[in-house]
């Protein structure tokens, strides 16, 4: 398989954003045009979901599309979406400062990625 | 007795109100002349403000690197390990006050500043003055009449962009063996804890020829990109995390120039059964190696944020590692006595919320912990989390990705095979911890645990003569320990002949 992975219509909402965060998105894409997502991993600001002006990122063979959010594709890295597919994240937008070369820093918010357990997914560890 | 707070009398640390950056050995303001301020998490308020550069900036710090850098790459390796020297002896002369500094800045308790941020970067330095005069470079002999010397070059003018967990200690790993290696520098402080290397190159500027030493401040986006993409720079460092790491090889592979990068971990740290054998020292010190997930508020990319328990010890050890966690003193950071400050910014503090969240859902128990702390008066505006400890599974989110918070997650294991398939269950391999008083136990685990570094019955020590650096998506390359010279050094071969006769082919 040599082409991203589209999942935005397999059935599942795995991904959204809050009223803020699409506030954030509109501001942003006045200033630099169409924009992507993609969700990153590790260390600083890592679980940051990452917002750059479409064709500055270079989506791979691996990287999955989970959704769209204000007509953004959401990308993850496949590694990544395989640990964290029964979960829908939810984009929000908070006071913040910074998030390695994400265009909303010197906005003085920040995307912030919250989470919940997809629709009928049982928790994995019942308490 | 805590420390005065900076900008107050008595205090150690006078800011400048407003910072420039520095560059060619002067202080030089940003050139669309923009600023933004600079908040301590420890009250959440602003305290400096700091240059909101842009690609200008960048360009005439590569200006003033380029402009240095053939003689500073001629300089004598004497010479530079005397610089180096001296930085970390006048650093160590002034040891409190940027401790002081670290913590107002980052947030972490002064004690770790004290006794590790600060110690450490002094040594860094001091080890790679003697690691670049210690260095040789290579004589083979091919046959009688052929010879390959190999020498060590600088590669010329390189690129760092700095985390903001260990603002000052991370910026001393990239620049002293940068440095100790004949390179110039144009280096970017993480826009959250840009002020501790501001006040080190007002303290250390002068030691090193202008052009030397450069730093740009801003944001990611608008410095950290046109530094990463230039094609003036031969090599660019990062820490941080994996979708910039994929962004800064990209624009390293427009110029077809290498990187290092750190990017972080999910670090298993597995105790062993014959841990809980005895009631004495070692047991207490591998409650203390679990407990370290909390160094640092766990902003470490070594944070041991997975602890493997054998399955016969989990309750009997579990019940002790819940008391020394709940033993953990928060507090203001700059009283000796608190043992876990702030976490870095608000960003952060609202990250570990959503993670403690998710864990929730996921059904993770939690032990200790679980929510903002409270702290009173105006460390109310600060971002503080009590240290937390979730038990559940290896799937579960809290267990896969980087929190980056004083949280610890916590699954039990049967055997050796089991833990080793548990602890190398992550997209991550950058650190790990062992604790058995069995050495061949501890062996066998540690040679078999897909990370860059095992630290076995002990956690969190960062020496400069260990390599450190990841397997799988932690990252590439390494950082410390001699070996990191040559992360900064081209290889040039003198192929010599000695032979005068022709070779005989045309």
């Amino acid at each position: 398989m040599d082409e991203t992975r589209d999942l935005s219509n397999d059935g599942q909402r795995r991904v959204e954003a809050t009223p803020a965060a699409e506030a954030l998105i509109e501001e942003l894409k006045a200033v630099h045009g169409p924009l992507l997502f993609h969700q990153s991993g590790g260390c600083c600001d890592g679980s940051a979901p990452m917002c750059y002006p479409v064709g500055d990122f270079k989506i791979g063979r691996y990287d999955v599309k989970l959704g769209e959010v204000a007509g953004c594709p959401v990308y993850i890295g496949g590694q990544q979406f395989e640990r964290w597919k029964h979960t829908r994240l939810i984009i929000d937008a908070v006071p913040g400062r910074g998030a390695g070369f994400s265009l909303e820093a010197p906005t003085g918010q920040r995307f912030l990625t919250r989470s919940a357990l997809l629709d009928g997914e049982e928790p994995a560890c019942p308490t | 007795m805590a420390y005065a707070r900076p900008n107050t009398d008595g205090s150690l640390v006078q800011y400048k109100s407003r910072y420039a950056n520095y560059i060619g050995g002067e202080w030089i303001a940003p050139a669309k002349g923009n600023y933004f301020e600079n908040i301590t998490p420890v009250t959440g308020q602003p305290f400096c403000e700091i240059p909101r550069s842009t690609h200008e900036d960048i360009d005439r710090a590569l200006d003033a690197a380029h402009g240095a850098r053939r003689a500073w790459g001629k300089t004598s390796p004497a010479d530079r390990a005397g610089i180096l020297n001296a930085i970390a002896d006048r650093l160590e002369a002034h040891l409190e006050k940027f401790a002081v500094s670290e913590t107002w800045d980052n947030g972490k308790a002064i004690r770790e500043t004290l006794n590790a941020d600060l110690p450490l970067t002094i040594d860094h330095f001091r080890y790679f003055a003697g690691a670049i005069r210690a260095q040789e470079g290579g004589l083979s002999q091919l046959d009688d009449n052929t010879v390959a010397y190999h020498f060590n070059e600088p590669l010329g003018v390189v690129g760092q962009i700095i985390p903001w967990n260990f603002p000052l200690l991370m910026a001393a790993w990239k620049l002293a063996p940068a440095l100790a290696a004949g390179n110039c520098v144009v280096l970017k402080p993480a826009e959250q804890t840009p002020a501790t290397i501001l006040l080190f190159a007002e303290l250390v500027g002068d030691l090193l020829p202008p052009g030397v030493l450069n730093i740009v401040n801003g944001f990611g986006v608008e410095a950290g990109k046109p530094l990463a993409s230039s094609n003036r720079i031969a090599k660019v460092a990062f820490t941080g995390e994996t979708t910039t790491g994929r962004l800064i090889m990209q624009y390293a592979s427009e110029n077809l120039i290498p990187v290092t990068l750190e990017l972080g971990g999910k670090s298993p740290n597995i105790f062993f059964s014959d841990v809980m054998a005895r009631d004495d020292a070692f047991r207490s010190k591998a409650l203390e190696g679990f407990t370290m997930f909390a160094l640092n508020q766990g902003e470490v990319c070594t944070c041991p944020s997975r602890a493997l328990v054998q399955a016969d010890i989990f309750d009997a050890f579990m019940s002790l590692a819940v008391e020394r966690t709940k033993a953990i003193k928060m507090g203001d950071p700059l009283d000796p006595s608190t043992m876990m400050g702030a976490q870095a910014s608000n960003d952060q503090l609202e990250k570990i919320l959503s993670y403690l969240d998710i864990g929730r859902k996921e059904g993770a128990e939690v032990l200790t912990g679980g929510k903002r702390a409270e702290l009173g008066g105006d460390l109310d505006g600060g971002y503080y989390v009590e240290p937390t400890i979730f038990v559940g599974q290896n799937k579960m989110r809290v267990f896969q990705e980087e929190i980056f918070g004083p949280v610890v997650s916590v699954a039990p294991f049967d055997d050796l095979d089991d833990a080793l398939s548990i602890g190398n269950d992550t997209l991550y391999g950058l650190g790990a911890g062992v604790w058995s008083r069995d050495g061949n136990t501890a062996y066998r685990v540690g040679r078999a645990i897909e990370a860059g570094r095992v630290w076995t019955n002990c956690y969190h020590l960062y020496p400069a003569h260990a390599a450190f650096g990841g397997y799988k998506q932690s990252g590439i390359g390494r950082e410390n320990h001699r070996m990191m010279l040559r992360h900064y050094q081209q290889t040039k071969n003198l192929l010599v002949s000695y032979d005068p006769e022709p070779m005989g082919f045309f």
